[in-house]
């Protein structure tokens, strides 16, 4: 057997209080698609930037067809073949795909010669694109196109691609999965980034899993079971979260109608949404990043203001509220963005418990902070969500991802809402952290609040919602019990089929 | 009153002399910001290429020289703030006024000995028939060379931001510095290399106050370009074009009041000498509706953590 | 090769020591620029910093700690609101210059009646007189988004014509001779800003600054709006979650600053100054950014700042007789302290790390 295209020995990179890689060996033949897998956090975005020269390895090397293979930067990796498309998309709002791909290449012909062979390959693989558009109009998908045609034109004999599948819909993932199977027949090598199972059963030839950084073992997808795979990644056994659904109690939030323009010129404005939560039920908002999302959040909890009878709660018109009056009636909610949004980086925990505290817990008096009591909060919130800290005077960036979401989480669930709206709950956050927050959902719903959970991880939400819809374009689609639908139906309306071929059970008005 | 005394030639003329440091120093901070940095110590580091430019001249007896002194000096205190930026990683609008505030103390120090002094003068263009014309003569080919390179400068940064691969890598930088690390782009040294051009053009710009355009030493003589070139590039949508034509609207309203208080009209000289800055502020009005063309990343921190 | 690692937590350590860091890095830094001047650095520093304190005329200069001290902190306190917001006043030179005239000219109005309402009636229009300069950048800003920076330093320019067009005009001294300037303060009782405790310098803007002190102190701490100013200029976006309100709070605080701005100037000219005239400003709204950093934008910070940058003025204008320092020298000085106080801040935030590999 030839060499393999590139092998991993040995590699360690630490971090200041993390071990990221530690040891990590794993060889990638030609032509292969080879998974990573691993839950978030696991060490395989940093094990890809060692191999694409962002960041240098304290030990351990790699080669490349059996010579040393050590890039000192990117370029030296694209150099010798390496190509990746990044999780976070690494393009540029304001210029156009060409000047994109341009960017993404070492010696990138004139502009008019580019945006020739930019049409020709991307219609090769099936994936048509404009040149000449502006990235900053194009959907998530087309975005991510614009990488894959960025990667392809530079003739890689490996593709890095970093969780390409988490802003697609079923049907683009297709599409995509068509894609990669035409480069691997082409001996393209693939180095397939995911932390779901069913995709890398149906895509990989081998795979290789991360658990907190070390390599916990290898295998072939196809003969192995999710299961399997799930308890190599996961380690122990989850605590799945036990679902006592109620229905039929009081409406509590309505919206109707609800038209509102994005603050963010690249953003998604709200489209004409209108749908109904009961007291007890969850209602799980599906949909590919960035088709309004953070806007409906902001609409519903206060920070983007609509007139008055879009946003009705317990019968009461608050389109125009601010989120200090939402709360003052009930209505809590918790952003996707922990840093920055949801909590402010640099400010103490303590701090960030006044943040959205202060008016349900009475923490001010006469506008005069009460801070024995706001610590008081802040640790009741570490205490009962487990939040793993020294102590309530901690800057908040300094939690890990998973404890800080617990902490935003918690913040709003112990402040016992009649209404949540809660976006991408457990996004970033480790199974264990992530059973504990869905699971603090579910009993708020069976105490009788009315949730609303925006997420991206369709797992997630077959599992918590009573009732399912799908945002796509700053529209919604129907809503549906979400019992009983199938992927393919999903998918339909996350892309954007608006009740035209999608389901047609009963929608609970 | 006597408005016939204004020479509408002349004026247009000096209009052109008027925008120039104006021109230069926009330029260069156009370029800067492209790159996703906010300097506002454009006022300070003109006022040093104002100083250096007039000493090196004066003591070399040497405009060119002069001129080279004052892009070094610009330069240079420009480092101090790339330090402060981009290995400090210091807020940029605080290190902007450091900037402004320690070189107009600065300046004042070193001009001690050169207040009252006449540079050395710099040979206008002079190319036979041409610049005997009448009215084409004098304000197409009688300047000096100082404000035709300001003209190739405003052409070569255009055409260099549009059509150059460093132009496409400056605008990513500025446009997002996570992205352009990511692929592989130095953001810090692209940065540091526009903000010392930055320097470089504020330099000329001040010396072309203090040697071509007054030319004498005064403290604190640049009064303002500096933050009115800041505008400027607001005004322009970081379009080097549009800093040409707002540079020659801000000299000729410049130009204009000179001659309007020369001329005795019965507007007092404080109300008139005001006129600028006022204007100023109703251009950034008008413009601010327009957000969409600034840089995504301008002003903002970049640290490249892991 | 050196890198920045970013802390976990801000240290409060670094926090409180850069700024005593800074002022010592300045002085061997500024002793060097002396030297360079042909002056004796040691001398130069003893004369800057311990003569007006301990030296042979200190009964005279020490009083004038709280006359420069004073301006520089009341208009300080007020930038720091804004500055913690992320909202750039940096036209407080302006503000300085019209309180000083609206204050002013509502004591002229009543020349030459005496009332005890005068000066009360003063100190509102000089308050007024600021406030109303800031709101102009304010609400631009809030109204067209324009940018605050640009626009309240145009406002300084526009000032420094207005104070010249006062002084030769409006409030000229009918019984001036011709001379530029208003009325002299010091001989109209009713609206002098006296010394209220001979040999001290205290007058009634030191009293306004150590009040400012106090106030800024309970806003930032224990206020809910002192939290939200905080919050806004830590997180944006977490603030407008929080239920801040933008537009309220860069009205708050430009017009706070704006006002305590305007009061300085007014307590300038009917005290120190004693007139408006052409060159009544002297830089302290530019030197209050260096205080307001320099006070880490801490109230008490800030106290201590403003009378350190007022030493260095008043040790300046002695260098300036005594060794012929340049006065400029001063000014370059107090732009060193804040470039040293910017470079050493990276270390609250960063920790330093001296890679010790080949490959980092």
């Amino acid at each position: 057997m030839t060499a393999p295209l590139l092998s991993i020995q040995g590699l360690t990179k630490a971090y200041p209080g993390v071990i990221a890689n530690d040891d990590v060996s794993f060889d990638i033949a030609e032509g292969q698609v080879h998974a990573l897998l691993g839950e978030n956090g696991a060490g395989k975005s940093t094990l890809v930037k060692m191999i694409y020269g962002l960041v240098k390895p304290d030990s351990g090397q790699m080669t490349w067809r059996g010579a040393e293979f050590a890039p000192a930067e990117p370029r030296a990796a694209r150099a010798a073949g390496v190509a990746m498309v990044f999780q976070h998309f690494s393009l540029f709002d304001a210029l156009n795909v060409a000047e994109n791909v341009a960017l993404g290449m070492e010696n990138p012909p004139a502009m008019r010669d580019l945006a020739a062979r930019i049409k020709d390959v991307s219609e090769n693989y099936g994936l048509p694109l404009d040149p000449f558009r502006t990235v900053g109009d194009l959907s998530a998908g087309e975005r991510q196109r614009v990488e894959i045609i960025r990667c392809l034109l530079q003739d890689p004999k490996l593709l890095i691609m970093d969780e390409p599948t988490s802003v697609l819909t079923p049907q683009e993932v297709e599409i995509l999965f068509q894609t990669l199977r035409k480069l691997k027949s082409e001996g393209t090598s693939i180095l397939y980034i995911s932390h779901k199972l069913e995709e890398i059963r149906n895509l990989c030839d081998h795979a290789t899993i991360l658990r907190l950084g070390k390599n916990v073992g290898e295998c072939v997808p196809a003969e192995t079971s999710a299961r399997q795979m799930a308890e190599l990644m996961v380690g122990d056994t989850l605590q799945t979260p036990t679902r006592t659904a109620k229905s039929g109690g009081e409406i509590m939030l309505k919206v109707q109608s609800l038209t509102a323009k994005s603050a963010n010129p690249f953003g998604t404005s709200l489209k004409d949404i209108s749908f109904t939560v009961r007291s007890g039920e969850i209602l799980g908002l599906g949909g590919v990043a960035g088709n309004g999302q953070d806007e409906l959040l902001a609409a519903l909890s206060g920070e983007l203001l609509t007139s008055p009878n879009t946003v009705i709660i317990r019968g009461k018109a608050t389109g125009h509220l601010g989120p200090n009056q939402r709360r003052g009636i009930g209505t809590l909610a918790a952003p996707e963005e922990r840093l920055g949004h949801a909590a402010a980086p640099n400010m103490s925990l303590v701090e960030n418990a006044l943040l959205t505290g202060s008016i349900r817990q009475g923490l001010t008096k006469k506008g005069f902070v009460n801070w024995k009591d706001t610590t008081q909060f802040a640790e009741d919130i570490i205490k009962a969500f487990d939040v793993r800290t020294p102590g309530s005077d901690r800057a908040a960036r300094s939690l890990s991802g998973g404890n800080l979401q617990k902490f935003v989480i918690g913040r709003e669930v112990l402040q016992d809402p009649d209404v949540l709206i809660v976006n991408q709950p457990t996004w970033g956050v480790d199974a264990a952290a992530a059973a504990a927050i869905r699971q603090a959902l579910l009993d708020l719903a069976a105490n009788g609040a009315a949730v609303v959970v925006i997420s991206q991880d369709l797992d997630e939400l077959m599992e918590i919602s009573d009732n399912f819809g799908a945002l796509n374009e700053g529209r919604l689609s129907n809503i549906c019990p979400a019992a009983g639908l199938t992927i393919d139906e999903i998918g339909l309306m996350m892309g954007g089929a608006h009740g035209l071929d999608a389901p047609t059970q009963e929608v609970r008005a | 009153m006597d408005l016939s005394a204004i020479n509408p030639v002349l004026l247009i003329a000096s209009l052109m002399v008027a925008a120039t440091p104006l021109l230069l120093a926009a330029i260069g901070e156009l370029v800067v910001e492209k790159a996703g940095v906010l300097n506002l110590g454009v006022e300070g580091m003109m006022i040093i290429g104002a100083i250096c430019g007039f000493a090196i001249a004066v003591e070399t007896t040497n405009p060119y020289l002069g001129l080279l002194a004052a892009m070094a000096g610009g330069a240079v205190l420009s480092l101090l703030f790339a330090f402060l930026t981009q290995v400090a990683l210091a807020n940029q609008v605080a290190s902007g006024l450091a900037l402004t505030l320690f070189g107009l103390g600065l300046s004042a120090l070193m001009g001690q000995s050169y207040v009252g002094i006449k540079p050395p003068a710099m040979a206008k263009l002079d190319i036979p028939f041409l610049t005997d014309l009448p009215i084409i003569g004098p304000i197409l080919f009688g300047h000096d060379p100082v404000l035709y390179v300001g003209l190739a400068l405003t052409a070569a940064t255009w055409a260099l931001l549009k059509y150059s691969r460093l132009g496409l890598i400056l605008r990513a930088v500025g446009e997002n510095h996570e992205a352009a690390h990511a692929l592989g782009y130095h953001v810090v040294r692209t940065r540091v290399l526009a903000i010392l051009f930055g320097g470089a053009c504020a330099g000329l710009g001040g010396a072309y106050i203090s040697l071509i355009r007054v030319p004498q030493w005064t403290e604190g003589m640049t009064a303002g370009i500096g933050w009115i070139a800041l505008a400027l590039v607001v005004f322009a949508s970081w379009k080097p074009w549009r800093v040409l034509l707002g540079a020659y609207l801000f000299g000729g309203i410049n130009v204009l009041q000179l001659n309007l208080q020369a001329a005795g009209v019965a507007i007092p000289v404080e109300y008139l000498a005001m006129s600028p800055y006022l204007i100023t502020i109703l251009v950034l009005v008008i413009m601010s509706a327009d957000k969409s063309r600034a840089p995504a990343s301008l002003g903002r921190i970049f640290h490249a953590s892991q | 090769m050196i890198h920045l690692e970013k802390r976990p937590q801000p240290s409060r350590a670094w926090a409180l020591m850069t700024p005593v860091i800074a002022v010592i890095v300045t002085m061997i830094a500024g002793g060097l620029l002396f030297a360079a001047l042909g002056k004796n650095p040691i001398e130069a520093i003893r004369t800057i910093f311990y003569d007006p304190l301990f030296g042979e005329f200190s009964f005279y200069y020490r009083p004038q700690l709280l006359v420069k001290g004073g301006p520089l902190i009341l208009i300080a306190i007020g930038l720091s609101l804004g500055f913690r917001a992320g909202i750039w006043n940096i036209g407080a030179e302006g503000q300085y210059i019209v309180g000083a005239i609206c204050g002013a000219a509502a004591g002229l109005a009543f020349y030459p009646m005496e009332s005890i309402v005068i000066f009360p009636l003063m100190i509102f229009f000089g308050a007024l007189g600021g406030l109303i300069w800031a709101m102009i950048p304010a609400l631009l800003k809030v109204k067209f988004g324009t940018n605050e920076i640009l626009v309240s330093l145009m406002l300084v320019y526009v000032a420094e014509q207005l104070l010249a067009s006062m002084s030769l005009g409006l409030l000229k001294n009918p019984e001036g001779f011709g001379f530029p300037g208003s009325r002299n303060f010091q001989s109209y009782d009713s609206a002098h800003n006296a010394e209220l405790i001979t040999g001290t310098g205290m007058h009634w803007g030191v009293v306004a600054a150590f009040i400012a002190v106090i106030f800024s102190y309970i806003l930032l701490n224990k206020h809910i709006l002192g939290y939200n100013i905080r919050l806004t200029g830590e997180a944006p976006r977490a603030a407008r979650f929080g239920g801040v309100n933008p537009t309220r709070l860069v009205l708050f605080c430009m017009g706070a600053s704006g006002a305590l701005a305007g009061l300085a100037g007014l307590f300038e000219v009917a005290g120190p100054a004693g007139q408006v005239s052409i060159d009544f400003n002297v830089g302290y709204g530019f030197t209050a950014i260096i205080v307001a950093f320099l006070g880490r934008l801490h109230p008490v910070g800030i106290l201590l700042a403003g009378l350190l940058m007022a030493l260095t003025y008043i040790g300046g204008d002695i260098a300036q007789s005594s060794l012929s320092l340049p006065s400029a020298a001063i000014q370059v000085f107090q732009g060193m302290l804040l470039f040293f106080l910017l470079a050493l801040d990276v270390l609250t935030n960063f920790r330093i790390r001296f890679a010790t590999k080949g490959a980092a």
